[in-house]
């Protein structure tokens, strides 16, 4: 093996460290030092728990001499730092946070430890998953790894750009109208967004309780799989966790297309979509019909309606998640405030972004004595006409392929003053995440040097058939580079 | 669409401490996003039931158990102010 052990995809770290070439603690320590070498350049990490890693690498090493032969054990992982992590620092990239530490451990990150995974750092992100380039850290934003001008999408961007610049073998973000998708796009990534209530979300810090989920970003479909298998399933301390078996997803994939129908809406392809990224996806859906599947029109009427949707429900949502930040429990507080109104409203003032404020504002309103009929019962009547396209789109087909971001990967600035130009990133991946569907972005070629992701999206519950599909798309294309470029020079 | 006063208004309900330059870019933001927002008016939904959450999950329950809860020392750890093992606020009743 070489030194580039941290080039590694999970599946190849997985074969060597049971074939015995490697150990845990060399790819830890090769995976620590890629984050020494290139993290000031792509900010992709708030914290690098160095020391930890290498101590959860030796347990791991130990374990496979005692014949563990869990894919993830001794697999350095990087956590999104909006799920909980057990005496580690927690903080949604957020003021608020700041000096929070959890006493306990998110579902999924104690399904990872309990896999023998190995956890090297929390990820930067949009504050409170807010934000559709990273560039609402409260901390600092991150930078797209193929071209360190521009943003790596968000609001997982620092797990995206994590997997892209090879600081960990994958990673876990989260997704409430596409922000695992979005930056696995734009970073050149896999990104999967489970079905709602597929991934258990105890100890996922809440954003829209009717849209997050937890997902993974991976080098490749496969490691996806193997992620997934590992963090789904059912879990008593989340009542909106569905109780269905899990598969092991990466067993499933055959390579095979073949007689799979692929639904494609005229409605993903049309105005404000760039035509260099249209062409890719187009050619994309080609080679998957050149190999056996079926390809088929079909028509989501009311696409357009899904971002004033989400932006109604998810901020209201918000407003009322984001009430429990006040100064008492937790995190920044205000000990000279003369009472507790005072007190909670400086807190919040102080430790907000402009975005999560807008936000605040924003479901405050709408949720408000005399507008809750206009805006918030309004879009959820209108969440059930988008539900109900999908639900007749999937009577005659298996997937549908789409775009993931309507535009590559934008320049860091670019859309700060305009809050409408951001939202309209979500474009493409909110109507699924509101009839709470499974979908993955997997890597489908370059605009300009810049990736496009292919989004495929399936039934409530067809991570399997979603997968299979991805999968065999990424065997049928060209090797994936890597983007040494920019974030080794 | 929005004024000023119900920009102060909801920052009251929100508990946000506003100050004057951001509820002018909030009244600004907000009047803007509410107007794309005017799309949503297009669609004649009286006979469409709302969707509130999408997977169909009845009341879901567990054995009524007891768990062993966190810490009292953990869950205290990160109050900003703990006094005799309580957090500690600022008054809640003011004499005004």
């Amino acid at each position: 093996m070489s030194d580039d052990l941290f080039r590694l995809t999970v599946t190849e770290a997985s074969s060597a460290l049971e074939a015995g070439d490697i150990s845990s603690v060399d790819l830890t320590g090769s995976v620590l030092d890629r984050i020494d070498a290139v993290d000031a350049r792509t900010g992709a990490f708030l914290l690098v728990t160095a020391d930890a890693a290498i101590d959860q690498a030796r347990e791991a090493d130990a374990r496979r001499k005692t014949g563990d032969a869990n894919p993830l054990l001794g697999i350095p992982l990087a956590i999104k730092d909006v799920l909980c992590t057990d005496g580690v620092a927690t903080t949604c990239a957020s003021r608020i946070l700041e000096g929070f530490v959890p006493p306990y451990d998110a579902t999924v990150v104690a399904r990872l430890k309990a896999a023998g995974a190995v956890l090297v750092g929390k990820t930067n992100m949009d504050e409170f998953a807010m934000g559709s380039s990273n560039e609402n850290s409260g901390y600092h934003p991150v930078r797209n790894p193929w071209d360190l001008s521009r943003v790596p999408g968000g609001s997982s961007g620092g797990s995206a750009a994590a997997v892209a610049a090879d600081e960990c073998l994958a990673a876990l973000g989260s997704d409430t109208g596409g922000s695992v998708r979005q930056p696995a796009a734009l970073c050149g990534c896999v990104g999967l967004k489970p079905t709602y209530g597929r991934v258990s979300r105890f100890g996922l810090v809440a954003f829209a309780s009717s849209l997050d989920q937890v997902g993974p970003l991976a080098k490749s479909v496969r490691d996806a799989a193997v992620l997934l298998s590992a963090i789904s399933g059912h879990d008593s301390r989340d009542a909106t966790s569905l109780p269905e078996p899990v598969p092991d997803y990466a067993a499933m994939l055959d390579g095979s297309v073949e007689g799979l129908r692929i639904g494609v809406a005229p409605e993903y392809f049309g105005e404000g979509i760039d035509a260099g990224v249209s062409a890719a996806v187009r050619e994309a859906i080609g080679v998957l019909e050149t190999n056996g599947a079926e390809l088929r029109e079909i028509t989501l009427p009311h696409t357009e309606y899904a971002l004033p949707v989400y932006y109604v429900i998810a901020p209201s949502e918000a407003s009322a998640n984001l009430a429990r930040y006040n100064g008492v429990k937790y995190g920044l507080s205000d000990p000279q405030a003369v009472d507790v109104d005072e007190m909670m409203a400086t807190v919040r003032a102080r430790g907000f972004g402009a975005e999560v404020k807008r936000r605040i504002m924003l479901g405050t309103f709408a949720l408000s004595s005399g507008y809750y009929d206009a805006y918030y019962l309004r879009a959820q009547k209108i969440r059930t006409l988008i539900k109900q396209d999908f639900d007749t789109a999937f009577e005659s087909v298996d997937v549908i392929a789409a775009p993931t971001s309507p535009t590559t990967a934008f320049d860091l600035g670019g859309r700060t003053a305009d809050p409408l130009a951001m939202y309209r990133a979500d474009v493409l991946t909110l109507p699924a995440s509101l009839a709470g569907l499974a979908a993955v972005s997997v890597p489908c070629g370059f605009v300009d040097g810049l990736p496009v992701g292919l989004q495929l999206i399936a039934p409530p519950l067809h991570e399997a058939r979603l997968l299979r599909a991805a999968d065999a798309y990424e065997r049928l294309r060209p090797a994936w580079p890597a983007p040494r470029q920019a974030v080794e020079a | 669409m929005i004024d000023r006063e119900q920009v102060v208004h909801v920052a009251a309900l929100a508990r946000l401490a506003l100050s004057d330059a951001e509820i002018d870019r909030m009244q600004a933001d907000l009047q803007q996003i509410l107007q794309a927002f005017e799309a949503l008016n297009a669609l004649d939904v009286s006979d469409v039931a709302p969707t509130a959450q999408v997977i169909p999950l009845a009341t879901v329950e567990r054995p009524d158990t007891t768990e062993a809860p966190l810490s009292h020392d953990d869950v205290m750890r990160n109050a900003p102010r703990v006094e005799r093992d309580q957090i500690r606020v600022p008054a809640v009743l003011t004499e005004d």
